[in-house]
């Protein structure tokens, strides 16, 4: 018994050693010539643009529903006026930035571990090896770019979507013009409540890049893997996103203490 | 003793193990230089390991290879990629790119290993598309070619560099007996030039197209020799096999 927990617990502290020297070889090749720029263009568009409609969607949704659901509470302590920037605010600092990288994490994070696990399976990075081409470079490193390059874009339109939303919610129901929601939602806001918050999520992005490629990549077990390769990159990565969330926050509270409520 | 530096390819007391399954046990075999040798045994004999050991897709546990009297066993970055530029592969499903056109499959090797330009690149293609039948199917994704076609694209894509050496992993297995024998014919075409290692299942295709026939048995090799030699060999596990029945 005592001798299978040790075979697990090396099995654990092994992958761990392999994830992290696959995410060093992530930033040391990131660097390094060729670029796969087209390639990279290419992940840009599936990753990015393609994630919008949800991006949109989603940031539109929970606008609306969390403008619903805190203005009651305001109108009763007769802070009605406060709705906008408070809504600013919570998508700016934590809610843009985190809902948008679990998004990613759950359409991007498992369409990358399961398409290259899938590559794995059917021989195609074997075979890209057998022409004497760096698969690692070309499969792994222009995803995980993207991944990070794509996340604040994502991000920002996730916070302009919410706080728009959060503007129809109390157009429709106090009639308050735009004009004055914008000088309300963004009286208390600095560029330091959104600048650093939407900069994080490129460690969010490198983060759900670089363990969705870790499990795709390093997987070797058919359709079998394809699919743990799937499920495996959306439960890390989320949890890693959210563990990395809690440092990164206050990180920026330490360089930033004005952020700090 | 022989010598490896002469042959092509060379395996010498080649071992490899996946766990604790040992699938090679000390196999020693050697190609001579544009020779056609067939891989024959049963399934799960270690046949397809035998060649991605060749193209160092795979490490011996034991034993040395030699590629053109190179030790591939202990290369590895820039020196592997230069003894892999030698080889061209043809896997068994084909393993072509499916995110990529069928010209893009055979383009993306020249543009990443030579400085060749678009137009002579366009030319190429051209030219191994138009050898291997599919000039008329370059826009296609591999999602749209059938079986047949993307056998022939998968040797288009290995022959795109020209290789010295083809290594072909089952090129008729899931293929009606027309398309096997116009694969083989293709086969043929290349055999003057080039050193080809063949694993198949298709003893009459392989009598057409090979040389010496090597047969594995239980990882172990169990005949090397002409077709003609080995229906008399010993071993009715080899005399079956050579005879196809």
């Amino acid at each position: 018994m005592s001798e299978r927990k040790v075979t697990g617990l090396t099995k654990a502290l092994e992958a761990i050693g392999n994830a992290a020297l696959f995410s060093l070889r992530v930033i040391k090749d990131a660097f390094r010539a060729p670029f796969e720029l087209s390639y990279l263009w290419l992940e840009l568009t599936d990753q990015g643009w393609r994630s919008l409609p949800l991006i949109v969607s989603c940031g539109l949704a929970l606008g609306f529903v969390m403008t619903l659901h805190t203005r009651t509470e305001l109108i009763k302590f007769g802070a009605g006026a406060w709705i906008p920037e408070i809504q600013c605010l919570s998508f700016f600092v934590e809610i843009g930035p985190l809902v948008a990288a679990l998004l990613v994490a759950g359409r991007v994070g498992a369409g990358m571990g399961a398409s290259l696990a899938e590559m794995r399976a059917t021989e195609q990075i074997d075979a890209i090896e057998a022409l004497s081409i760096d698969s690692f470079k070309l499969l792994v490193v222009p995803r995980v770019v993207a991944c990070l390059l794509a996340l604040p874009l994502l991000t920002t339109f996730m916070d302009m979507c919410g706080v728009f939303s959060g503007f129809l919610s109390e157009h429709f129901l106090s009639h308050l013009s735009l004009q004055l929601y914008v000088a309300r939602a963004f009286r208390g806001v600095e560029w330091s409540n959104f600048i650093p918050p939407t900069v994080k999520t490129a460690v969010f992005g490198f983060i759900i890049g670089t363990v969705s490629c870790f499990f795709g990549y390093t997987t070797n077990e058919g359709a079998e893997g394809v699919r743990r390769a799937a499920t495996n990159s959306v439960v890390m990565s989320s949890l890693l996103v959210i563990v990395a969330d809690v440092v990164l926050v206050k990180i920026i509270f330490i360089m930033f203490p004005g952020t700090a409520l | 003793m022989t010598d490896w530096k002469d042959m092509a390819v060379a395996l010498d007391h080649v071992s490899k193990t996946f766990g604790e399954k040992q699938v090679l046990r000390d196999v020693t075999f050697s190609v001579a230089p544009r020779e056609t040798i067939c891989v024959l045994g049963r399934s799960g004999t270690g046949k397809s390991v035998t060649l991605k050991l060749i193209i160092a897709l795979l490490k011996p546990e034991a034993g040395h290879i030699w590629i053109d009297g190179e030790d591939i066993t202990q290369l590895e970055g820039q020196k592997l990629s230069r003894v892999r530029r030698k080889m061209g592969f043809l896997f068994q499903n084909a393993a072509l790119f499916d995110f990529l056109t069928l010209y893009d499959n055979l383009a993306l090797p020249l543009r990443r290993l030579t400085h060749k330009s678009e137009q002579d690149i366009d030319e190429i293609i051209d030219r191994v598309l138009n050898e291997v039948g599919l000039s008329g199917d370059k826009k296609k994704l591999p999602l749209e070619l059938s079986g047949g076609m993307k056998k022939r694209a998968g040797l288009a894509r290995a022959l795109v560099l020209e290789p010295e050496i083809l290594l072909i992993d089952e090129p008729s297995s899931g293929l009606d007996g027309i398309t096997a024998s116009e694969i083989d014919e293709l086969l043929l075409q290349q055999k003057e030039h080039t050193t080809m290692i063949i694993v198949s299942h298709d003893v009459h295709g392989a009598r057409r197209v090979g040389d010496r026939f090597v047969v594995l048995d239980h990882g172990r090799l169990a005949a090397l020799g002409t077709p003609e030699e080995l229906e008399h060999h010993e071993n009715e596990t080899v005399r079956r096999l050579v005879r196809g029945v």
